[in-house]
């Protein structure tokens, strides 16, 4: 380790040289003290304008044009210029190299942070959770954005902006519902993917013979022999990735139009991580600045003024309001995070006699670091909270649990609260809080009436009587059958397997598609 | 590690998914700005500003899910016990819904930008036929400075560049200055034997390299550089007429100048540089300045031939027909004196109507008033006779606030639909 030699900065100005040293001071602390195994870091200096145009494209550097980021961006900014919101200080991009965005109105103190907290911090998560390295490929995603981008370009080009926005906004309602959710055989490659269209293009042009067109088409395989079974093996139902299955399966689309439910898919399976870990992603970053920000202090290299700035800031992030507070919105994924994170610390460093009864493994085993690093790598939201929550964090933030049941005329039930018998209880409810098995809807195509009039029949499996929305669904329906281009019918089903109510949509035609 | 500034980087890169935003939400943004703009003072109307529109058409549908029993972990517990029934309130504590999240809301509000807002409010107006004809070939030739070249006409040459250049030069290439030299043969007058010779060796060295290197050398002049361009008639002039007899109401004066305002909303878009003249009359018309205009009092009789006449005597004094483009537009009850009418129409078919690009009529009346219903007044009987004649006269009668932006969009609508509508 580089000997301390004196304050990296003094007062709120910064300069190019002042960022460098902020990092190499950052990098040699997350390397010494904290073994963070990171991305190679790119930092980009931006300003408000800038930060407001990447909010819109979902904090991308280059992404497609469409416009409901257009919708966002408006939105966003009438927002703040009403001052209703502020900007974030940073964005960070899960990319090789690490992308981070700084705000140029920051201070010295808060660059200080930000490169702590989104250079270090977030790219360890990404380049160590398991989610990430399953899901998402970082050395691919910049040029796969852009392969996409200059894709749907060329597809308006071609084809008519309105098919491709039409296209697009099908795929859009969809993108919730276009996600693996297990491991398949192989991993996703951008890169291969980006090559393996450009081939196919050159196939079709290469292959490309008019005659084809006037070939007389054989007579029809007789549809029926196909059995039930056959079939649903052949298109692989059950199937809950429904813009998979639209791409391979939905009769009418058009190559190009599959190419973009593929775009639009791998896009949504590339934040598919980024939704499961949220509260250890914000966690292991905040705990990450504050590692670094008081090593720095200890090492003298920031002064005591510029540490209490930066005391003020983290304060105000790990802020957790009571839920009869105005602020409240739901939990504050810094605060838990960072809390429990410290908690693990204390829990291996020194733990009482609760913690050695609720946490055995980790409890006084003195490296901190190192459990802290297999929770980074090995955990998402759900498990997270559902192995490491501790009863006196439960305690601490007073948590309690409320059930509410409609049925239920006398009011909502407080079912558990922090004490012996509700631990355990807080702590599930808590966890499947943060289970994407429960946040989407739980909706799968079962089968295709191949032999009939092709209806595309989907399910809904509802749990806890939470039906959907409908107007949103027949929209989103709508969507799904102009895709499917013949009828598309969804029955809403409960445990018992008593059918609560069926949509049937027809499809209108897309412009210009057919 | 890279440090990358991108403060430099072409902003607003979202802009092209902002104009598909518009452009999708065109009919609703279209409507909001109208509805928007009635509550406005006119003059604001050049302002962009907030609007909303409903999300219909703008939403994002996903599969989402609603009602059923929820099961919910909150912080901050202070009194609760296991087994606590909490009363249900319409607003359930600990789940307010977030102000202004978007699907809460049946309106989505943004803000516009001026040229946006003006844009859509004048969307589907267009100049008159004739206007953009006379736009096309009315192009005169211009010349304009266009950086420097290294050969010219001597007429051009620019002395500071080139004087720029040689000093550059000379700082360059090290040229001996004059005072150096001076200095070493002020040297030479007093100085010893010895170094007489190692001084005139050294003098004649830098005389040589002086007269080596000029002071100004051909490379270094520089000649002003100039471009001709072809130059549209880019400018109008817009007259007001109004009639500002006793029988004008200042509700009838607040509807004339609406009208007024959106014509020079209208020709400020189309042209760079637009003039208004402002000609009032009773029974003898004069140029006056705005505020007289509306708010002078006067009176007397009524001779619309007055007008017209003070309007062609300023066009030929002032605004040449070729380098401006005329617009025209007439205010007035209705009420002309019965001996006017042949002058007018003579004045108005022969010396106004052949310089104008447009000319427009417009017959003011009191808002609870059904007066013109019944008979057509003087002035209006005397156009649409003309009218029929073939005069290109563009005439309506406006009673209500509300049907000035109506009016005015009928009178601009784009030729196209006009045409397809008519039989």
């Amino acid at each position: 380790m580089i000997a301390p030699s004196g304050l990296l900065f003094e007062g709120a100005d910064w300069d190019f040289p002042t960022l460098q040293r902020i990092h190499d001071a950052c990098e040699d602390i997350s390397r010494s003290e904290l073994g963070l195994d990171v991305y190679p870091n790119q930092i980009e200096v931006i300003t408000a304008e800038q930060m407001l145009d990447a909010y819109s494209s979902v904090g991308m550097p280059l992404f497609y044009k469409h416009w409901s980021f257009g919708k966002h961006f408006a939105y966003q900014e009438a927002f703040y210029r009403k001052g209703f919101t502020g900007l974030a200080y940073e964005i960070v991009i899960n990319s090789s190299p690490c992308i981070s965005y700084l705000m140029e109105e920051n201070t010295a103190t808060m660059q200080a942070l930000v490169i702590a907290h989104a250079a270090f911090g977030h790219n360890h998560f990404f380049k160590n959770n398991y989610l990430f390295r399953q899901w998402t490929d970082a050395n691919g995603i910049l040029n796969y954005l852009d392969f996409a981008k200059g894709y749907v370009a060329q597809c308006e080009e071609q084809h008519g902006r309105l098919a491709v926005e039409q296209t697009l906004d099908a795929a859009h309602a969809l993108m919730s519902h276009g996600i693996d959710r297990y491991p398949g055989k192989k991993k996703l490659d951008l890169r291969a993917e980006e090559k393996r269209a450009g081939k196919r293009r050159l196939h079709e042009e290469s292959a490309f013979n008019d005659l084809w067109r006037t070939v007389p088409s054989g007579p029809a395989k007789s549809e029926a022999s196909l059995n039930t079974e056959r079939r649903r093996k052949l298109l692989g139902l059950p199937q809950e990735n429904l813009l998979y299955f639209l791409e391979k399966a939905a009769p009418r689309l058009k190559p190009w139009q599959r190419e973009l439910l593929r775009i639009v898919r791998h896009i949504a399976q590339y934040f598919y991580p980024q939704s499961q870990t949220k509260v250890m992603n914000e966690g292991t970053a905040t705990y990450v600045h504050y590692r670094i920000m008081t090593c720095l202090h200890e090492q003298g290299r920031i002064s005591d003024g510029n540490f209490l700035e930066f005391l003020q800031s983290h304060t105000n992030v790990v802020f957790q309001p009571d839920f009869d507070d105005q602020r409240f919105s739901g939990f504050n994924p810094y605060a838990l995070g960072f809390a429990m994170m410290q908690d693990i610390e204390r829990i291996v460093r020194n733990p009482d006699e609760e913690d050695r009864e609720w946490f055995p493994e980790i409890a006084g085993t003195g490296d901190a670091l190192a459990v802290l690093r297999d929770v980074w790598a090995n955990y998402r939201d759900e498990s997270f909270i559902s192995q490491f929550l501790s009863p006196r964090l439960m305690r601490h933030m007073r948590m309690f649990h409320l059930h509410d049941d409609p049925a239920e005329t006398a009011g909502i039930r407080v079912d558990a609260i922090h004490d012996a018998r509700g631990y355990r209880r807080i702590r599930r409810e808590l966890a499947r809080q943060y289970d994407v098995g429960y946040i989407d809807p739980n909706i799968e195509v079962l089968d295709v009436d191949l032999a009939g009039d092709r209806r595309l029949m989907l399910r809904h499996a509802v749990v806890k009587g939470a039906r959907l929305n409908e107007t949103d669904a027949k929209r989103v329906l709508q969507h799904l059958a102009n895709l499917w281009s013949y009828d598309v019918s969804l029955v809403e089903v409960d445990i018992t397997g008593s059918v609560l109510k069926e949509y049937v949509v027809n499809p209108r035609g897309l412009a210009a598609a057919a | 590690m890279h440090i990358v500034d991108r403060r430099l980087n072409p902003g607003s890169k979202s802009l092209e998914n902002r104009q598909r935003f518009l452009r999708r939400a065109k009919a609703l943004v279209k409507n909001a700005v109208k509805k928007s703009s009635e509550g406005r003072d006119i003059k604001d109307v050049l302002e962009g500003g907030e609007v909303s529109i409903p999300l219909d058409d703008m939403d994002e549908p996903r599969f989402r899910r609603e009602g059923g029993t929820r099961d919910m972990v909150l912080p901050g517990n202070k009194k609760f016990v296991e087994g606590d029934i909490l009363p249900r309130s319409g607003q359930r504590r600990g789940r307010a819904s977030e102000p202004g999240e978007g699907d809460s809301e049946d309106a989505f509000r943004f803000v516009l930008s001026r040229d946006e807002f003006v844009d859509l409010f004048l969307d589907d107006l267009e100049l008159p036929d004739l206007a953009k004809r006379k736009l096309a070939e009315a192009e005169g030739e211009g010349i304009h400075r266009a950086g420097y070249a290294t050969s010219g006409s001597p007429a051009n040459i620019s002395v500071s560049r080139t004087v720029r250049l040689a000093l550059a030069r000379r700082v360059a290439l090290r040229r001996p200055r004059p005072e150096q030299i001076a200095e070493l043969e002020a040297e030479l007058a007093d100085c010893d034997e010895g170094r007489r010779a190692g001084l005139m060796a050294e003098l004649a060295a830098l005389k040589a390299k002086a007269r080596r290197i000029p002071f100004i050398d051909p490379i270094d002049i520089r000649y002003r550089r100039f471009e001709t361009l072809p130059k549209p008639v880019a400018q109008a002039v817009m007259f007001c007429l109004m009639d500002v007899s006793g029988s004008m109401t200042e509700h009838m004066k607040d509807l004339a100048k609406r009208f007024y305002m959106l014509l020079y909303v209208f020709l400020k878009r189309r042209y760079r540089h637009v003039e208004i003249v402002f000609i009032r009359h009773t029974d003898r018309a004069e140029e006056v300045d705005e505020n007289t205009f509306f708010h002078g009092p006067a009176s007397g009789g009524t001779l619309v031939s007055s007008a017209l006449q003070a309007m062609h005597d300023i066009v030929r004094s002032r605004f040449r027909p070729a380098d401006w483009n005329i617009y025209a537009a007439q205010a007035s009850d209705g009420d002309n004196s019965g001996s006017d009418g042949e002058i007018a129409g003579r004045l108005l078919t022969e010396m106004i109507l052949p310089i104008s690009q447009f000319f427009a009529y417009l017959e003011v009346g009191e808002s609870d008033g059904n007066a013109f219903d019944t008979l057509d007044s003087s002035l209006w009987s005397l156009y649409e006779r003309l009218r029929a004649n073939g005069a290109p006269l563009s005439m309506r009668k406006v009673r209500n606030r509300s049907e000035i932006f109506p009016v005015f969009h009928d009178l601009f609508q784009r030729r196209g639909k006009q045409e397809k509508t008519a039989p």
